[in-house]
């Protein structure tokens, strides 16, 4: 079986299971302070290395091409509160740009 | 709309208050068509119409599906994929402790209610706290399946919409993926503490990744977060 079908099973099973878990386990716990500050960052620090990562890396090289152009025009479309959608088309259009034109 | 859970729990159906409804469904409507990025993404990645629409009907949970789709997508191994997807899932979890004890659930329909506690319908449940708990419990239901109907058609969408252009990465268009990624962190960056914990992992991340094989430097990041998080008091 490919990686993708054990990603895709693989992710869906543990999704599943953290949300039902939450259902079922007593109120009390997990509600610590740090734990839920540390809930709060998690998804920062990964989706900013997951940003990272698929801007300027190609497998385990550094690069700097057209991706990086996208992702320059997605901050400043965040900067005027674009909306998501109109966020993604614009940095791949841009990123089709320069990569047509350089 | 399926009104699941509301008809049994509460008599007055009816009294769901209209701007319950109406929150509900803008959000569902508005949240549903980032499928379509998602969709795009996934195939984008390699993965098939399939495989990206059954990502969206059983994993329902965005930033994680995106997770495994870009990991895998740009070599990543399956484990380090799924373990990322999962680290980005755990707040599900917390939010299904705050959901339980208002909804009341047993059963199927707790599996029901698990399945589509995320961000959203959690947000707009809450959001009612000033209109009574039957609000809340008709916002949860509401968004939570409306999210759900609207983004695994769009999902599906996104993802016809990709495969029909063969390679998006070869017309140049692959900044898509990342500027997702930075679309979903933007809204969580509130603090000069959060924007300096962004730029740090983005650091950490692209300083590990000629060293350690695809897919780790990404999950290595959630140590910065569990250093800072752990460590105040």
């Amino acid at each position: 079986m490919s990686a993708m079908w054990w990603g895709v099973i693989g992710t869906s099973v543990a999704a599943f299971a953290l949300k039902y878990l939450g259902h079922l386990i007593p109120h009390r716990y997990l509600e610590h302070p740090n734990i839920r500050r540390t809930n709060g960052l998690i998804p920062i620090t990964l989706l900013s290395a997951l940003v990272a990562v698929q801007t300027f890396a190609v497998k385990s090289h550094l690069v700097l091409d057209h991706r990086a152009a996208g992702l320059a025009v997605a901050v400043i479309s965040l900067k005027f509160r674009a909306p998501f959608p109109v966020v993604v088309v614009l940095a791949a259009l841009s990123s089709a740009l320069v990569y047509h034109y350089s | 709309m399926p009104n699941f859970g509301l008809v049994r729990q509460n008599a007055v159906v009816s009294a769901t208050p209209k701007s319950t409804i109406r929150d509900s469904l803008s959000v569902s409507i508005t949240v549903g068509a980032y499928g379509i990025a998602f969709g795009a993404a996934s195939v984008a990645a390699g993965f098939s119409v399939l495989q990206t629409c059954l990502l969206s009907l059983l994993t329902f949970s965005g930033a994680s599906q995106f997770a495994i789709v870009g990991v895998i997508g740009s070599g990543g191994g399956a484990l380090s994929g799924i373990a990322t997807a999962t680290l980005l899932g755990f707040r599900n979890g917390l939010y299904g402790l705050r959901m339980s004890p208002l909804l009341k659930t047993q059963g199927a329909k707790r599996i029901l209610a698990a399945h589509i506690t995320i961000d959203e319908s959690t947000g707009v449940a809450l959001s009612q706290e000033g209109l009574g708990q039957d609000a809340m419990r008709s916002g949860f239901w509401l968004t939570g399946v409306g999210v759900f109907v609207f983004w695994n058609i769009f999902t599906f969408a996104g993802a016809l919409g990709a495969q029909s252009m063969g390679n998006p990465a070869a017309w140049g268009l692959d900044a898509a993926v990342p500027a997702a990624f930075l679309g979903l962190v933007w809204p969580r960056l509130t603090s000069l503490s959060d924007r300096i914990l962004c730029i740090a992992a983005m650091a950490l991340a692209l300083g590990l990744t000629p060293f350690v094989p695809a897919g780790l430097p990404i999950i290595a990041t959630a140590f910065l977060a569990l250093a800072i998080g752990l460590r105040k008091s």
